[in-house]
């Protein structure tokens, strides 16, 4: 909808931010050391219907040049969002968790995680702003090997609706 | 099934796909992710809080979009880049056929390195589920 057919726009709900803006730039992590299974691939690949055997099978996974069996490409999620949750969940940020949906998400991958990963995962608050009656807050999560590869970057917008 | 980056061109479409999200889908889900978030399993506190009933995982309805393209591509791991705008709720009744997600792709764009662009759009019930969705994927 062109902006001219929208509601006139409150000038306090362009500042009158539900979350504490402080928190922009804020670091959390990196959290504790998280080991990517063949069990927990192959859990996620059955929930999600992910049939490839990349997602089971090591010997086919070693067989397309992988040295374990591969994660689907929404994985990361189970570790960027234990991460993430951390510094959605601080006090002092304000979220209300039961008025929260998810906005948007993006992975870029430097590699698909595969088993025996051992990662850690750092997230960074990017920004908090007011849509309308809206507000979003964006985190961008790293995921890292012990070792310091860099492997996957997750970004997450949640939507708080109200204020 | 799987493509080579020679023999995929702009435009091309990829074969359209239905996902199925049933509740026990959305149970199997929060359980393999971590996602607990009640309103994705109790009616009573999805509408609590104003939803229409349960609805599934945004991340549920990005992973059915991502086996479109990995299926596509013969290899999840070819998934390079992957993101979405959640633009409407998938609700997902309590009975045994659930929602169902019609996705389908388009090649957008040939990239270097054996990369290629696909623009994704998942809708279902008549709406738009994911919008400005992309994944790049790098073939063989």
């Amino acid at each position: 909808m062109p902006d001219a057919h929208r509601a006139p726009r409150d000038p306090l709900s362009v500042t009158a931010l539900a979350l504490n803006t402080d928190y922009v730039g804020r670091v959390f992590g990196p959290g504790e050391p998280y080991e990517v299974s063949r069990v927990k691939i192959a859990e996620f690949a059955n929930a999600i219907g992910e049939e490839s055997e990349l997602c089971r099978s090591a010997s086919a996974a070693r067989a397309a040049g992988y040295p374990d069996v591969i994660a689907p490409p929404t994985f990361a999620i189970v570790i960027s969002m234990a991460s993430a949750g951390v510094a959605q969940s601080d006090p002092g940020l304000g979220l209300d968790y039961s008025m929260v949906v998810h906005g948007e998400e993006s992975f870029s991958h430097e590699r698909p995680l595969h088993a025996g990963d051992v990662v850690v995962a750092t997230t960074t608050i990017e920004s908090i702003r007011a849509v309308r009656a809206l507000t979003m807050l964006v985190t961008s999560t790293s995921i890292d090997t012990v070792s310091g590869e860099h492997v996957c970057t997750a970004k997450s917008t949640l939507v708080q609706r109200g204020k | 099934m799987s493509v080579k980056y020679d023999e995929v061109s702009v435009g091309d479409v990829l074969p359209a796909q239905t996902y199925i999200a049933r509740r026990v889908d959305l149970v199997k889900y929060a359980g393999a992710s971590g996602d607990f978030n009640p309103i994705h399993w109790s009616q009573r506190v999805a509408e609590s809080v104003g939803l229409p009933g349960v609805i599934a995982h945004g991340m549920y309805t990005m992973a059915q979009a991502g086996k479109l393209v990995s299926s596509w591509a013969g290899d999840p791991g070819a998934v390079v880049e992957f993101g979405v705008r959640f633009s409407a709720m998938v609700p997902v009744p309590d009975d045994d056929s659930g929602a169902s997600i019609e996705v389908t792709g388009t090649v957008k764009e040939k990239l270097g390195d054996n990369k290629v662009a696909v623009d994704i759009v998942a809708t279902s019930g008549g709406a738009k589920v994911l919008s400005r969705s992309r994944a790049v994927v790098r073939l063989p």
